[in-house]
């Protein structure tokens, strides 16, 4: 085998084909599409104008599996009690939800520094907001490249 | 021009280093050399790893007296008498005339020793003991026995590695000899090194075997995978762990 | 319970800043999943989780089903005193798992 030939190779898509025709219909209605997204974003900003700036938003930009994306969002901010972050917020774009999480902090934490792993369904946008005790937000996104793994065990 | 400098100096040690590498005898590659850093990070922070979950709940049962003996695996085994075990299985057990992996060996303690009733071959507790067994043997070669008896499983699991089966006609070695390092759908073909195993690999969300890892590779070669208990798996793990002699355990791995 | 796993300095300086690094043994099945008959496995998440420092809250987080499976989490305190950060998950079906850890400062 020199080559491998593209269409005898099975692929985790061509794997799951069969299960896929049964399940994408559902998936597909129930996807956070980019309005949904900017949706989910409204309700925790309101009306307030949301700049970008002052947050950086580290997740890498091609990953292995989307089932445990590393994420780590840092704002710059003295975390004084006259001037902190109150709340991080994270959305993404094509999960079936727009809502990744919610994390309320404070002076007592020193850093707005806040790191998980996130499930990424496919390639997308994951956007990142911050909003202090002056009543600012301010953001930042980025695109994320999912690749799917191969040779899984079954439909999933 | 001082910039273009250093960076082309930079340039020729990479490729000075590369040539090196290649001119090496040894062109293994283990999993965890085939994914990126943030996987990477992901298996050394141990902090971060999700598979030390497990290895904590195998530390309690290490200590867990069990079955009609009321014993512990610690009240007979010290965790440092364990250095080096999980790089040199499967191996043939006192008594026995065919080898067992690790967890076979386990259950054998569980009924043998601790007369108690053997582990399930997935159950979360057979993971998390061979997760807390494996750790101990972490940076260390693999190291199969130099049994003679081993050799006939060892040429049967060689022969299950090479020989074509399935819908897609295909081998073990047509994937992960012939054509390691390409890609397949968006994932890189390893030269499927049992150096991690039990591994936590993203795909299942948790820790499992060497034996779940070979049969998703039976399933993606639309093969029957083998009876849950037959023999060839460990004849496989047999050659498989042969062919990665000398290579650095790195369990519990973290893999795609 | 759950095995947790959480990572802090035992001692820290006071008014220092310290990383504290928390993982969970959870499935968080997002009720968007099909099981093996087809059907979709029912939602199973955290939903939950707060940090305490001698029991006054320094951290809170609300957690979707994005979230991975195992869930993991590292956020910063200042020490301000030695005592106990208390880490608290909860969620479906009732979940509720805790775990400590006592920091001195000096
Ligand atoms: C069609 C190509 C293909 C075939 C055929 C194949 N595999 Fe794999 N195998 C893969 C890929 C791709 C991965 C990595 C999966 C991923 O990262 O998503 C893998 C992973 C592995 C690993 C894990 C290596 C590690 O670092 O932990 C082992 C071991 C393995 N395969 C053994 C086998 C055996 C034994 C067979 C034959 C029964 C086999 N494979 C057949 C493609 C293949
Ligand atoms: C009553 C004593 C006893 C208990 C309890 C016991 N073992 Fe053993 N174990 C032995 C003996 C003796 C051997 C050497 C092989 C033999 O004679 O079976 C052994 C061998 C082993 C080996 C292989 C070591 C090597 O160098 O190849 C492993 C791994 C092991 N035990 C793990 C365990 C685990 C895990 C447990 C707990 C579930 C356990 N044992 C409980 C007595 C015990």
């Amino acid at each position: 085998m020199q080559q491998l030939p593209p269409r005898r190779i099975p692929t985790r898509r061509t794997f799951v084909a069969g299960s896929l025709l049964v399940t994408v219909l559902p998936l597909a209605s129930a996807q956070a599409a980019p309005d949904t997204m900017m949706a989910a974003v409204k309700e925790v900003t309101g009306e307030a104008a949301v700049r970008p700036g002052r947050v950086t938003l580290d997740i890498p930009p091609l990953v292995e599996n989307g089932n445990a994306v590393p994420v780590t969002v840092s704002v710059e901010s003295p975390m004084t009690e006259a001037d902190h972050v109150t709340a991080v917020h994270v959305f993404n774009e094509k999960n079936p939800q727009p809502h990744v999480f919610n994390a309320w902090l404070g002076p007592r934490n020193g850093k707005a520094i806040v790191a998980t792993r996130i499930k990424l369904a496919d390639t997308q946008k994951v956007i990142a907001i911050a909003e202090t005790s002056r009543g600012e937000f301010w953001s930042a996104s980025a695109d994320v490249i999912v690749t799917i793994a191969a040779c899984t065990e079954d439909v999933n | 021009m001082r910039k273009l400098s250093v960076a082309l100096g930079l340039a020729t040690v990479f490729l000075a280093s590369l040539a090196m590498a290649q001119a090496g005898k040894d062109q293994r590659r283990s999993g965890y050399q085939d994914m990126g850093p943030t996987l990477q990070k992901m298996q050394d922070d141990d902090t971060a790893n999700p598979a030390m979950l497990y290895v904590q709940a195998g530390e309690a049962l290490w200590t867990q007296k069990a079955g009609a003996a009321d014993k512990s695996c610690a009240d007979c085994h010290s965790a440092g008498s364990m250095k080096g075990v999980a790089a040199r299985y499967p191996a043939i057990p006192p008594g026995g005339d065919r080898p067992v992996d690790l967890e076979g060996r386990i259950n054998l303690c569980r009924t043998e020793h601790q007369k108690a009733a053997p582990f399930g071959a997935e159950s979360e507790q057979m993971l998390d003991l061979s997760a807390y067994v494996a750790l101990q043997s972490r940076g260390m070669p693999i190291a199969p026995p130099n049994d003679p008896r081993l050799a006939a499983f060892r040429m049967h699991g060689g022969q299950l590695f090479k020989g074509r089966e399935g819908q897609l006609n295909l081998s073990c070695a047509n994937c992960h000899d012939d054509n390691a390092g390409k890609k397949l759908g968006g994932a890189t073909i390893p030269q499927a090194h049992p150096t991690g195993y039990p591994i936590y690999r993203l795909e299942w969300q948790a820790l499992g075997s060497l034996k779940r890892r070979l049969r998703n590779c039976m399933i993606g070669m639309r093969a029957e995978p083998f009876d849950e208990d037959s023999e060839d798996y460990i004849d496989l793990e047999l050659y498989l762990m042969d062919r990665a002699r000398g290579m650095t355990m790195d369990a519990p791995a973290v893999r795609p | 319970m759950a095995n947790v796993l959480i990572n802090a300095p035992g001692t820290a300086r006071k008014g220092e800043t310290i990383e504290l690094k928390a993982l969970i043994q959870h499935p968080m099945e997002t009720g968007f999943r099909p099981g093996a008959d087809g059907r979709l496995l029912p939602r199973n998440i955290i939903t939950q989780f707060t940090a305490t420092w001698n029991d006054i809250e320094i951290f809170r987080m609300k957690m979707s089903p994005a979230v991975a499976a195992n869930p993991y989490v590292s956020f910063f305190a200042v020490a301000s005193e030695s005592g106990t950060v208390r880490l608290r998950w909860t969620g479906d079906r009732d979940f509720s798992a805790e775990g400590s850890v006592t920091v001195t400062v000096t």
